[in-house]
């Protein structure tokens, strides 16, 4: 399939949805997509969690690197985008990047190459990964967007932010399902944790409490196949 | 004369039969068989033993004095004997009489260490024996100290305890694996003679008894000379616990057996109730009166049930009638610990008339004078239903009496087969399977953080233990490898290796911290998650209120699929489920006793193999159907006219339409697991014949499928065959493809994790809740399958799977005992037979639909009800 035709199918697959106006696409393996900006949003990569874990004696396995990276090369080989933001907690702690495997690295920056590509400091990871290209900043304004890693307390309208690893949850059935989402009200929007080992905070937790308007509120769950958008009245605590 | 024996020649094995005696006293008499009076002529007990057996007119059982005898020769031995039959006191006789004759400590010399070790896999039981054991001691005139271990033994005492040894400690495998991988261990049992394992039969059968059997070969291995003793109730194969208690070098070696037969017969009956026998269910409500009428009836009732919600809904019933206000109490593991001990104690005074309760092994010990035992659902096995009938009477003189309660009519064969077996005296208890490779990952950390050791020589010593006798050398190795850095195909943690290799050829530890987080997290008992029902402080309101009385745990999974204001049973009330919040579910009563108590675990136990078989052959003969109830009698007489019953080695499938959809119904009797995993296998086989399978229930007895193709057509189409559809070649590809997404695999993938110390169950300082632990292991589960699947963690969790969960050796042993036994049966309607699983549809979880499709009908109603669609 060309790069067009593939395009094409994606965007028809998804329904997208805006923030502050501007059009998106949640894409189901947990990444945002800009299609006029041509800018890809990925969020809470935590590259090498699982060395940070084995140093402190929980020998993990040390694929979670490898598993990130590709699911990442996956999306960007999809869209193509011209623009990557890494949108902070890019590495698990601050050596991550000094620790990471050759072969991981070389992945990395093949797939930075030829694009603009940004590390927002997150907490986890607040300076410059080592050795690495691409710029890194605190927060990024695009158009009537802003990208920074921790949403901010006050609600503002445009941010796109991570930090908190959403996921949502709803009983059917008798049956419960969980699954990592992006939580958004049409103003601002929290991105799902995209790392291989990285767990997830139910959206109706005390820790996004004045974060969005509840009415318009939507978890956009990550399904095997598409994105699965769930109202707020529908979301169970848990 | 009680010393140490140098010379332990092996006496040729003569098994010791006390035969079937109708009256037990006789066993009080030393002289009664003279065989054993030959074979005792040697064994004398001291004279202060002597004198307080008189005293009481009492005289030394033949058993006791026989393992007495066996021990005194230095061999170790396997008693086997049902309750009551004084095996306690046996166990520890070669003991006692040994430090009888031992001369006192002089002033100066050193102090001496543990002489006897005691094992049991209950806290309770220990500090119970520490009762039962010190009052003939004291009596006797014995000077000698008897002390626990546990993990309640404040840390000053365990302390102390290091310092200056009791003769006899009473401890658990836990406690063993800490005591062993302490620096000192080897100081600390230098003087020890024998190691006395109560309730052997349970311990074995779990990866716990894998543990022990590991921390066995190491005591074995710091003393030579030493001597098992096993306790156990009686069990199929009794050559396999006589394997357990030595070590298998050279390999095949054996424990001596005494078997003590016998007892009072007990006197036990299946309700032949005035009502309705349901179709299906588990509740067995239909009996409450009768069974309160002879609750009425007896001193005091123990009433046993399967699961956690059958007692629960047992206990509101019998309530619900008690007009006498009966004192009648519930028991069972969630409960808080402080409840559940008011209870054991209120038992123990003879306070209650009936108790409630799930398993044996929740209970203390102290039973009081139980006059009957009430059985409510089907045993599950014929074993298990002798061992809980053993706990009425705890005399063996004395019958015990028992009644069974079928909840459903299949189980009315079923208990009818588990009576006929108990009388018969088969036994079904599960065979011993290789010992787990995660308990080794455990087990050699532990090692190290002994002492140092070289791989040859544990090697050779963990071999030694029954369970993992046929390790070979390249599994052990790579155990080894994963204790140190993981065991990853990419090196890449070389530098945080937890045990390293020496120039001198011997295994460290690399840094003391890590023998600290051994043990906090050692053992291989792995909670499900679970949270802590607590009331809501009464007169609070919101969110903000707290503080109210803790109730038990009850298990999240179970806590997930509850919505704000459901009630539910738990503890003895109905409950208003009010939301959770950090870990503990909030909970008010709720008014009026309408509880809607989902699905909640149906059998916890899966039918055994040898009571399915009975109850095939029971189906296959109308002559003993005249012992069935008859109602029960009338359901399979029309069954035999509206369809047909199997023959005991044949497999009978029916299919039917019944709505716009099409059943399949196959009636293996192999138990839940079993057929859980036959469904999702079958599913996946319909669906590419394009039957378009929507999904499947399994029983103990039975499994449903529907779909919306016509599969009885295609099946006599023989598109597919019947013998196609159930080859055995299912267990190969199909198998796995089903396994490697399957939430079974990621649950044995969790346990694995945590008892190989791949993840931590407890952090110094921290506590990780099950949620955590859950999500992360899913997670390394699904980075380990996709990037090294034959991980020797992955390896282990497979193996767990195929004999735990999901049954595959009794599936594969049904799917060659079925080949061309396969009788198809095409209706225009639905058989009397199907009827018990056609209600379970809709009761139960219905597997073979993904998640996707809940998440589908959720989105579904949002665009319906935005209009977006």
């Amino acid at each position: 399939m060309t790069f067009a035709l593939a395009m094409t199918a994606l965007l028809a697959d998804a329904d997208p949805i805006g923030i502050a106006g501007e059009r998106a696409i949640c894409d189901r393996r947990g990444v945002l997509y800009f299609p006029e900006l041509r800018l890809l949003a990925v969020s809470d990569l935590h590259l090498e969690k699982g060395s940070s874990l084995a140093r402190r004696g929980t020998l993990i396995p040390p694929y979670d690197t490898g598993a990130t990276l590709l699911r990442l090369q996956a999306v960007i080989a999809d869209y193509q985008p011209a623009i990557v933001i890494s949108l902070g907690d890019s590495f698990h702690d601050g050596g991550g990047a000094a620790r990471m495997h050759a072969s991981f690295r070389e992945r990395l920056e093949a797939l930075m190459a030829g694009r603009d590509w940004f590390w927002v400091a997150g907490n986890h990871d607040p300076d410059a990964p080592a050795a690495l290209p691409g710029e890194t900043v605190r927060e990024l304004a695009i158009g009537s967007l802003v990208f920074r890693h921790q949403p901010s307390a006050v609600r503002v309208e445009g941010e796109v932010s991570g930090h908190l690893h959403p996921c949502a949850r709803i009983v059917q059935q008798g049956r419960s399902v969980r699954r990592r989402c992006f939580a958004g009200d049409g103003g601002r929007m929290v991105m799902p944790a995209f790392g291989a080992y990285t767990g997830s905070l139910n959206v109706l937790d005390r820790a996004y409490a004045g974060l969005f308007r509840r009415e318009t509120l939507m978890a956009y769950m990550l399904g095997t196949e598409r994105i699965f958008a769930i109202s707020h009245a529908m979301l169970r605590p848990g | 004369m009680w010393g140490r024996r140098k010379n332990r020649t092996r006496s040729p094995f003569v098994p010791i039969l006390l035969g079937d005696c109708a009256a037990p006293r006789y066993l009080w008499r030393v002289t009664e068989q003279p065989r054993l009076a030959e074979q005792n002529a040697a064994v004398r007990l001291p004279e202060p033993f002597l004198k307080w057996f008189a005293q009481r007119g009492w005289s030394p059982r033949a058993h006791q004095m026989e393992l007495l005898a066996t021990a005194q020769a230095g061999q170790s031995v396997l008693l086997i004997a049902p309750t009551g039959a004084g095996k306690t006191l046996a166990g520890f006789l070669p003991s006692l009489t040994e430090l009888a004759g031992r001369p006192g400590r002089r002033p100066g010399q050193a102090r001496r260490g543990i002489h006897t070790l005691y094992i049991s896999p209950l806290k309770a039981l220990a500090v119970d024996i520490e009762r039962n054991l010190g009052k003939p001691v004291e009596e006797i005139g014995l000077s000698l100290t008897i002390e626990t271990r546990t993990g309640d033994t404040p840390a000053h005492k365990r302390q102390r305890q290091k310092l200056a040894p009791p003769d006899i400690l009473l401890t658990t495998p836990e406690q063993l694996a800490l005591l062993i991988a302490a620096p000192d261990a080897r100081r600390f049992f230098e003087d020890l003679r024998y190691v006395v394992l109560d309730e052997l039969h349970s311990l074995v059968t779990s990866k716990r008894g894998h543990l022990l059997s590991l921390g066995l070969a190491r005591l074995r291995s710091l003393v030579p000379g030493l001597q098992t003793i096993g306790l156990s109730a009686t069990v199929a194969e009794p050559d396999e616990l006589r394997r357990w208690l030595v070590s298998q070098n050279p390999p095949g070696g054996m424990a001596e057996l005494i078997v003590v037969t016998g007892g009072a017969k007990p006197e036990i009956s299946i309700l032949d109730s005035e009502e309705h026998v349901p179709w299906a269910g588990h509740s067995a409500r239909y009996a409450t009166p009768e069974i309160y009428s002879e609750i009425k009836r007896h001193k005091t009732t123990l009433l046993f049930v399967n699961t956690r919600s059958q007692a629960e809904l047992l206990f509101q019933e019998l309530w619900r009638v008690n007009e006498d206000t009966l004192p009648i109490a519930l028991h069972h593991g969630s409960l808080d610990v402080a409840q559940r001990r008011r209870v054991e104690k209120a038992m123990g005074e003879n306070a209650l008339r009936a108790i409630v309760a799930t398993s044996t092994l929740d209970l203390g010990i102290d039973w009081g004078d139980v006059d009957l035992v009430v059985h409510v659902g089907a045993p599950k096995g014929a074993s298990r239903l002798a061992q809980r009938i053993g706990r009425a009477n705890h005399r063996m003189d004395e019958p015990s009496k028992a009644i069974l309660i079928p909840a459903n009519r299949f189980e009315v064969l079923e208990c009818r087969a588990a009576l006929d077996a108990n009388y018969l005296g088969a036994q079904d208890t599960p065979p011993l399977v290789n010992g787990g490779l995660d308990v080794l990952a455990q087990h050699v950390l532990g090692c190290a953080c002994g002492a140092p050791f070289h791989a040859d020589d544990l090697f050779e010593e963990v071999r030694t233990a029954a369970p993992y006798a046929s390790l070979d050398r390249l599994t052990f190795d790579r155990v080894v490898d994963f204790v140190a850095t993981g065991g990853y195909a990419l090196k890449n943690y070389e530098r945080y290796a937890r045990i390293r290799l020496n120039k001198d050829g011997l295994w460290r530890v690399s840094n003391p911290r890590i023998a600290q987080q051994y043990r906090l997290n050692v053992g291989t008992i792995i909670e499900v998650p679970a949270l802590n029902v607590r009331y809501i402080k009464a007169g609070s309101k919101g969110s903000a209120s707290r503080g109210g009385r803790v109730l038990g745990k009850i298990e999240e999974a179970f806590l997930e699929t509850l919505t704000h204001g459901d009630t539910f049973m738990f503890a003895g009330k109905v409950l208003r489920f009010g939301g959770i919040r950090d870990n503990e579910c909030f909970v008010s009563n709720a008014p009026g006793s309408d509880a809607k108590v989902p699905y909640y675990g149906g059998g916890k136990f899966p039918l055994s193999t040898y009571l399915a078989e009975q109850v095939r052959i029971m189906l296959d003969d109308p002559q003993r159907w005249k012992k069935l109830p008859e109602q029960v009698a009338d359901w399979l007489r029309f069954q035999a006219d509206k369809s047909v019953l199997p023959k005991r080695d044949d497999l009978l499938i029916e299919t039917f339409p019944r709505g716009n959809r099409y059943y399949l119904v196959a009636y293996p009797f192999e138990g839940r697991l079993a057929h859980q995993t036959l469904g999702m296998l079958l599913t996946r086989r319909l669906d590419r014949a394009g039957a378009r399978p929507l999904g499947f229930v399994a029983t103990d007895y039975a499994l449903a499928i529907w779909s919306l193709a016509d599969m009885g057509r295609m099946l006599r189409a023989k598109k597919p065959s019947l013998a196609a559809l159930l080859d055995q070649d299912m267990l190969g590809d199909d198998l796995e493809a089903w396994l490697a997404d399957s939430w079974l695999l990621k649950r044995t993938f969790r346990n694995c994790a945590l008892i190989s110390g791949l993840i931590e169950k407890r952090h110094p300082g921290q506590e990780k809740s099950g949620r955590q632990v859950t999500v992360s292991t899913d997670l390394i589960y699904d980075v380990l399958r996709s990037h090294e699947p034959d991980h020797i963690l992955l390896q282990a969790t497979r193996a767990d799977a195929a004999t735990g969960l999901l049954d595959v050796s009794r599936l594969a042993e049904m799917l060659s005992r079925i080949q061309g036994r396969i009788v198809h049966k095409h209706l225009e309607q639905i058989s009397p037979l199907a009827v018990p699983i056609m209600l379970e549809i809709g009761k139960m979880p219905v597997h073979g639909e993904a998640d996707d499709t809940l998440l589908m009908d959720a989105a579904t109603l949002v665009e319906e009800a935005m209009g977006t669609k």
